[in-house]
């Protein structure tokens, strides 16, 4: 028997309190995710339960909460909004960052690739205020001169913006799902005579198209949740949009111009709580699922940023 | 020996087409941003002097300088890292050094890709119902700063755990062979091999929270302040607000104004960002294993 062994010293305690410091930090992640949720459904607890409906909520396009009769809390023209400049913001998005990953990851070698990284890297870190001041300032004369709009604030000009905004995200993320996929597939493809075409298309696509969906949710999510660039280039009209030439209103682009006018505690004041509520539902679903699907099929790998310690950096 | 068939020239001018279609796709998600750039510069250039960043705002924000909003950024900044890098690097150190495969551990991981996720003017409407309603801070730098702190949690956990993974794991084997306690290992030997790392991605944060806007415009930032902040419970003007402000809330505003004030604003997010991949791109090559 060695007492020593078994000996509660100083550093014994020492490593103990680290390990439950440590361990609170960890666990801190899950207290704010917690809290947000607790603390917003907080304010907006008056209202869901008083005069909320869930038919009018989802269903009505009349969000006219400042109307002194009869204030109406209709957000379907707001999530229309939402989802008018997210989907364009996808369709010019998500090709061109899939081909951009694809072009980073399988074609370009050394310098040229690390330089490209960068790039996308700095894009992805532009301010969302600089995008919508781009938005108003640059893009809004530029679209009313090509398209000959009266206004150029409107579905486009932030589906554009949105686009811009997401795709360096979309691309970085897309990038990292192909690197998942092991070389030995590419490897055994390429000692069948397969071109480095033939092994993207039949090897690392569909290898990869787990991370490759998730890549798509997580720019969907992005521009579901972007707020100052929308605020600034969606032309702010409470409006149900039938061309990419209508101004509407997003989501949070409300929250952001309501909330200050507001009294605090009031029936609107609860109503954007709600909104945030709703928000904070439909992104954390969309994330949820993007890291199902990260998860899902990538053989042999488990998560982005998670290799084995040693090989780090070759 | 080999005589290129018909197939094969197919196959290579097929694979030279999507090279370059690929290409022209990467370019045209880089040439837009240049071109705004530059667009940037040229107009906003003419604006920038050593006046313009070192006097307040006068004639109602339509003339004179930035300083409240720039030395309002500086405070909301380092009242932000104080307050989320001791809590980022405790979360990583636990998912990298301590952390089981569990489900709490993925319960945890599902909470920073949410928290990275959460749209910003949702974590906006947190701080208000938190920070400035629930505790009491009021609209202040304090509350802002705390707004701030959370929603760029993700970026300083992420990268520290990805700096700390760097470390080989034969390191803390020797370590704890030498019968070192997991902690007295992380201090002498885990953190001193990865501190760098975490750097970079404290840089990094520094130019995530210097450029957000919905956060800060209803927990602490307002539109016109004629002084400085004195402490952590004042209000204060910020970089990002002001752009929005005078673009869209101030009549009349010159028009150089916004783009100066666009420039300087993406000058130091940009720089800042520049600064944390050179930092990592040193220090990979200056990596001894």
């Amino acid at each position: 028997m060695n007492a020593a062994a078994d000996r509660r010293d100083l550093s014994w305690w020492v490593d103990k309190v680290a390990q439950i410091l440590v361990l609170a930090g960890g666990l801190s992640a899950i207290v704010f995710i917690v809290g947000i949720f607790l603390f917003i459904g907080r304010e907006g607890a008056g209202f869901i339960f008083e005069g909320f409906s869930l038919r009018e909520f989802l269903l009505s396009p009349r969000w006219t909460p400042t109307s002194n009769h009869n204030p109406t809390f209709g957000a379907l023209a707001l999530i229309a909004g939402t989802a008018s400049v997210t989907g364009l913001a996808m369709v010019v998005a998500v090709p061109f960052s899939l081909g951009a990953a694809i072009y980073i990851g399988e074609f370009a070698t050394g310098r040229g690739r690390e330089t490209l990284k960068v790039l996308v890297e700095l894009l992805a870190a532009i301010p969302s205020v600089v995008w919508g001041f781009v938005g108003l300032s640059i893009m809004n004369p530029l679209i009313v001169r090509v398209f000959d709009a009266p206004v150029g604030l409107n579905v486009l000009n932030s589906g554009i913006i949105l686009g811009l905004m997401a795709a360096p995200i979309m691309t970085t993320i897309a990038e990292d799902a192909l690197k998942a996929v092991p070389d030995t597939y590419r490897e055994a493809a390429e000692a069948m005579g397969a071109t480095r075409w033939q092994v993207i298309l039949k090897v690392v696509l569909p290898a990869g198209r787990n991370g490759l969906v998730a890549a798509t949710l997580l720019g969907v999510g992005r521009g579901f949740g972007e707020t100052m660039a929308v605020l600034m280039a969606s032309g702010h009209a409470v409006n149900l949009p039938t061309s990419p030439f209508d101004a509407v209103r997003a989501l949070t682009a409300t929250i952001a111009a309501e909330l200050g006018e507001t009294a605090e505690g009031s029936e609107h004041w609860q109503a954007l709580f709600t909104l945030g509520i709703f928000l904070f539902l439909v992104t954390f679903t969309i994330n949820f699922l993007a890291d199902v699907f990260v998860r899902g099929g990538l053989p042999g790998r488990r998560r982005r940023g998670r290799r084995p310690v040693a090989s780090a950096n070759p | 020996m080999f005589e290129a068939t018909a197939r094969n020239r197919r196959n290579q001018s097929v694979e030279g087409g999507f090279r370059l279609l690929f290409l022209w796709m990467t370019c045209m998600l880089i040439l837009p941003v240049v071109l705004i750039l530059g667009v940037l510069i040229y107009r906003g250039g003419p604006a920038i002097s050593y006046e313009f960043l070192l006097t307040p705002p006068t004639d109602g924000m339509t003339a004179g300088g930035i300083l409240p909003a720039l030395i309002g950024t500086v405070w909301l900044v380092v009242v932000a890292l104080l307050a989320s890098v001791p809590v980022g690097v405790a979360a990583a150190l636990y998912l990298s050094e301590y952390a089981p495969d569990n489900r709490l551990t993925r319960a945890i991981n599902l909470a920073i890709i949410n928290l990275a996720g959460v749209p910003s003017i949702v974590h906006a409407l947190f701080g208000v119902g938190a920070f400035v309603i629930f505790f009491r801070f009021g609209t202040s730098i304090l509350a802002a700063s705390l707004t701030l702190a959370i929603m760029t949690l993700p970026v300083v956990i992420v990268s520290t755990r990805e700096s700390l993974q760097t470390v080989p794991r034969a390191f803390r084997e020797a370590c704890w062979n030498m019968g070192a306690t997991r902690w007295q290992t992380i201090r002498k030997v885990v953190l001193p091999n990865s501190i760098s790392g975490i750097l970079t991605g404290v840089i990094l944060e520094v130019s995530r929270t210097a450029g957000e806007t919905a956060p800060i415009m209803f927990t602490g930032a307002v539109f016109f302040s004629p002084f400085l902040p004195q402490s952590v419970l004042d209000q204060t003007m910020a970089m990002s607000l002001h752009l929005f402000v005078i673009q869209t809330q101030v009549p009349n505003v010159p028009e150089h104004v916004p783009f100066g004030v666009a420039l300087v604003l993406i000058s130091m997010v940009l720089a800042m960002n520049g600064l944390s991949i050179a930092f990592r791109v040193y220090l990979r090559g200056r990596k001894k294993w």
